[in-house]
């Protein structure tokens, strides 16, 4: 080390660290295009699905998208004090319902809130079918009557640039405007509907206000005389359930673009208007399921270890030939398919199958009392070993094969018996294999789906196969997302854990 | 094969033989007798079976046929462990996983040795080969040179009264590697114990030995000191492999005791000792080191032959001349001269005669 101080200058007096960035900047962009391709690959594949699913977890804009005006309205109710939302509410609910129900995106709602209460679903598909028959339709054929203007598209178009009389039309007309395009029809061809004139009148009876618009003017006149209509009956009509506050409640709670709800739902809590709360006994499965999977992918890993090891050993250690044919028998399972590996660990391992046949024959199993090992516990561990055993074989391998011969040679020359030069030198050298070994097979395990499907029945499946449920039978993909979300954290800290205790350098996975 | 009988015979190699494959002898009738406190090295091209002889020795590999006795008793069926016998290997086979002084206490362990004894001992042997500040130390924080140290300290630290080490400087540069022929020697003598030595250097031989085993093909060419060994070679093979060497080849004219004459291909006649011939006729090969060879004619011997020589090369080598001469037809005739300042220096193209005194040429099996 040099005692100046200052930055080492290069022979063209510029600092020796600008010249030597400039001197590596070509060869990084070069290195940088070369894997591109791959990075281009990864992103898209892989990243990106991923990080899709880390914001489906969380996200829930379908509420405010599909009842957008209802949930405005709902920030201003407090449960507390009103056992109801307010007339208002109703009006907007009506108003989303009618544009939801034409573009049928209220069945979607229903099925999300239904995750959070059960009966909503089929609420919403109801009141549905219902929302067209309102008694809104008095409105318009009061104000047709009254005026034949009203029928024309244009007026609501004049209007809807000099000013409509408040809000709730102005609101009901844009809403209105965009189910028509969003339909493929032009709004200034199509007869307005019954929704704009309850919003019409509702705007006309609130204000005390006159206009200098004739129209406005004799409608505003007329709009007094007309019978006042409740929503809230209406609705009330539909189905009581909407005069039960609890499905306000769950409306207003999930209200928000983002919610905590599926990721509580993860971990058998629920989001409720009260705040968060434990499920019910008989609904609480994810957490038995994680748990589940955690403790059975460490067994599956134990068992690869003590399975794969003396294998492994001995691959390291045989002369060549020996080896390679070992080594094809341990590739094997590799080149069958998994279906068929699988299912025939059906075959073996059922009550009237192989396995099962040889013990009560050798007389081992009384023949009515045979051993169930298959759609349970049992079967999946016994299986996925089988099928996970060459990622633990293989890494083990590679790190034994650089074990050099020379390190027990050593041990026992210095006194050391066969055992302890094995359980002093040997094995700890052989560490970094079991660690790689044990990562891979673990985390291939706590994803695993195929096989718990086959031979787990009910108690042997593992959360992967939930989240399989929820993705292509449920078509909760927001929980899925959260169940799968919950995995990779586990996977990352049990990584990180790892590579506190062991040190992730000690990872070898060859050479 | 001239017996030393100040040897009594610590490590003796009787009879033994070796085969890997049951068709091939890498070792073929081994016998060798090594002595209490002797530094032997085993000398041999690559392949020769040197360290399968010390792996033998080790326990690592059986003997397919005779003993090998340490102190008296036949080994052949003691485990590794039980052997007491130091190992240096050449590629140290330090345990990574530990630090120099776990690796220095693993062999006390084992003998299960008190902490407090352990302790001592460890650090004793570290300050024998100067790494006493190494001790917290992972073998791969070593250099090249200090892991060998610490080797050797592992090997000595449980006193074995045999140390085997195989190519142990194999992998150090040329002057780390003399220092360290310079210190194993010292600590060998030092201590006093029984060391076999696995080298394909024939200097590391000839500077740290007390006796050298010439290996080739599984047998023993030579078992002689080092200065024997180079001036008395028994074989061509022996002459070839250790030094620089000259050779022409010929048959035996006459034989009269301690001289004999032979006629060259080219049909110059020698004088040479015999060596492995036993009568005339006999096809021989005669070896003759370039530093013997006299082409002052001041100095060479009266009645003597002498043989014609051409200068083809003349190269300055600062303390020696090496000189490149045709002799008999060959081109490869090497002459070396110590660079004093009534040397003469010879010009490619001169003529001169060359000679040497009967004793230094031998006469060789063909
Ligand atoms: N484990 C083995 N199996 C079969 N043949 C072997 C084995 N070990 C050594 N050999 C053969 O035995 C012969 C002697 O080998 P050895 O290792 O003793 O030679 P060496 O003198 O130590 O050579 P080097 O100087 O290269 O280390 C060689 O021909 C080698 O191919
Ligand atoms: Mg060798």
């Amino acid at each position: 080390m040099s005692d100046t101080a200052g930055p080492v200058l290069a022979a063209d007096g510029r600092p020796l660290k600008v010249s030597l960035n400039r001197a590596l900047r070509r060869e990084k962009l070069r290195a940088f295009l070369l894997v591109s391709p791959l990075l281009l690959f990864v992103l898209v594949t892989f990243i990106a699905p991923i990080a899709d699913m880390l914001f489906r977890s969380v996200e829930n804009s379908i509420v405010q998208e599909t009842i957008p005006r209802t949930t405005d309205a709902l920030r201003a109710w407090d449960p507390d004090e009103t056992e109801l939302p307010d007339e208002g509410t109703f009006q907007a609910l009506y108003t989303d319902m009618v544009f939801a129900e034409e573009l049928k995106l209220h069945t979607r709602l229903g099925s999300r809130l239904n995750y959070e209460k059960p009966g909503i679903s089929s609420l919403f598909r109801k009141s549905g079918r219902s929302v067209g028959k309102f008694d809104t339709k008095d409105y318009e054929k009061a104000y047709t009557d009254l005026d034949a203007a009203w029928e024309d598209p244009a007026t609501w178009d004049r209007l809807s640039r000099e000013g409509f009389p408040g809000p709730r039309t102005a609101s009901a007309y844009v809403g209105w405007r965009e189910t028509l395009i969003a339909e493929g029809d032009d709004p200034l061809e199509e007869d307005p509907w019954d929704v704009l004139f309850g919003a019409l009148h509702s705007d006309l009876v609130a204000y005390d206000a006159s206009y200098d618009d004739p129209l406005l003017q004799a409608a505003k006149t007329a709009s007094a005389g007309l019978d006042p209509i409740s929503y809230t009956q209406q609705f009330e009509d539909i189905d009581e359930d909407w005069t039960n506050p609890e499905v306000w409640k769950t409306i207003q709670t999930y209200a928000a673009k983002y919610t905590p709800g599926y990721f509580l739902n993860s971990v058998d809590r629920q989001l409720t208007p009260e705040g968060v709360t434990t499920r019910d006994d008989n609904e609480r499965i994810y957490i038995l399921l994680f748990q589940r999977t955690l403790i059975m992918s460490m067994m599956i890993t134990f068992s690869c270890i003590l399975l794969g090891y003396p294998i492994a050993f001995l691959l390291a250690n045989l002369p060549m030939r020996s080896a390679n044919v070992l080594m094809i028998l341990v590739l094997l399972p590799f080149w069958t398919s998994l279906l068929v590996r699988t299912s025939s660990w059906k075959v073996l391992l059922q009550q009237q199958g192989v396995i099962n046949d040889v013990l009560v024959w050798i007389g081992i199993v009384a023949d009515d009392s045979r051993l169930q090992l298959i759609n349970n516990q049992t079967g999946t561990i016994i299986a996925m070993t089988h099928i996970l055993l060459p990622f633990m074989i293989l890494p083990l391998y590679s790190v034994m094969k650089t074990i050099p011969l020379s390190y027990v040679r050593a041990a026992k020359s210095l006194g050391a018996t066969d055992w302890t030069a094995f359980w002093r030198v040997y094995f700890p050298n052989s560490v970094p294999g079991i660690g790689a070994g044990s990562i891979l097979v673990f985390i291939l395990a706590i994803g695993y789906y195929i096989t718990p499907e086959l031979v787990g029945g009910t108690k042997g499946v593992f959360i992967s196969n939930r989240i399989a449920y929820h993705i292509s039978s449920s078509l909760n993909w927001g929980l899925a997302a959260a169940l799968g979300t919950i995995l990779l954290v586990a996977v990352l800290i049990l990584y990180w854990a790892y590579d506190k205790i062991v040190g992730i350098d000690n990872v070898k996975l060859g050479g | 094969m001239p017996k030393d009988t100040t040897q009594d015979g610590f490590v003796v190699f009787d009879r033994v033989q070796k085969s890997y494959d049951g068709e091939i002898l890498v070792v073929k009738d081994l016998n060798l007798s090594i002595g209490k406190g002797e530094f032997l090295t085993m000398l041999g091209p690559s392949g020769s079976g040197k360290t399968t002889c010390l792996m033998m020795l080790a326990g690592f590999e059986t003997a397919t046929h005779g003993e090998i006795l340490l102190d008296g008793n036949p080994i052949n069926n003691i485990p590794p462990h039980k052997r007491g016998i130091g190992m240096v290997f050449q590629n140290y086979a330090l345990f990574p996983h530990m630090t120099v002084a776990e690796n220095l206490a693993f062999p006390l362990e084992v003998r299960k040795l008190d902490k407090s004894v352990r302790e001592e001992k460890v650090k004793r042997a570290l300050d024998m080969v100067q790494m006493g500040d190494f001790g917290g130390r992972r073998p791969a924080q070593l250099s090249g040179g200090q892991q060998q140290r610490v080797a050797l300290a592992r090997a000595l630290v449980f006193e074995p009264e045999l140390v085997l080490m195989d190519e142990p400087l194999g992998a150090l540069d040329k002057q780390l590697r003399e220092h360290m022929q310079f210190e194993i020697t010292n600590l060998a003598h030092d201590l006093g114990i029984t060391t076999v030595y696995v080298t394909h250097d024939q200097t590391e031989a000839l500077t740290m030995s007390d006796r050298v085993a010439v290996f080739d093909d599984g047998r023993i060419q030579q078992l002689a000191p080092p200065d024997k060994l180079y001036e008395e070679p028994e074989n061509s093979f022996v002459a070839q492999f250790i030094g620089e060497n000259n050779t022409l080849s010929g048959v035996v004219e006459t034989i009269d005791g301690d001289a004999c004459t032979v006629k060259l291909d080219s049909g110059e006649i020698i004088d040479a000792k015999p060596v492995n011939v036993s009568a005339p006729g006999d096809r021989t090969l005669v070896s003759i080191r370039p530093e013997r060879v006299e082409f002052n004619k001041e100095r060479l011997m009266e009645g003597v032959h002498t043989l014609k020589a051409e200068v083809l090369e003349f190269i300055y080598m600062g303390d020696i001349f090496r000189t490149r001469l045709r002799v008999a037809g060959h081109d490869d005739f090497v002459v070396k001269t110590r660079n004093a300042p009534d040397q003469a220096r010879l010009k490619p193209g001169e003529q001169i005669e060359i000679g040497w005194l009967p004793q230094d040429c031998r006469a060789l099996d063909a």
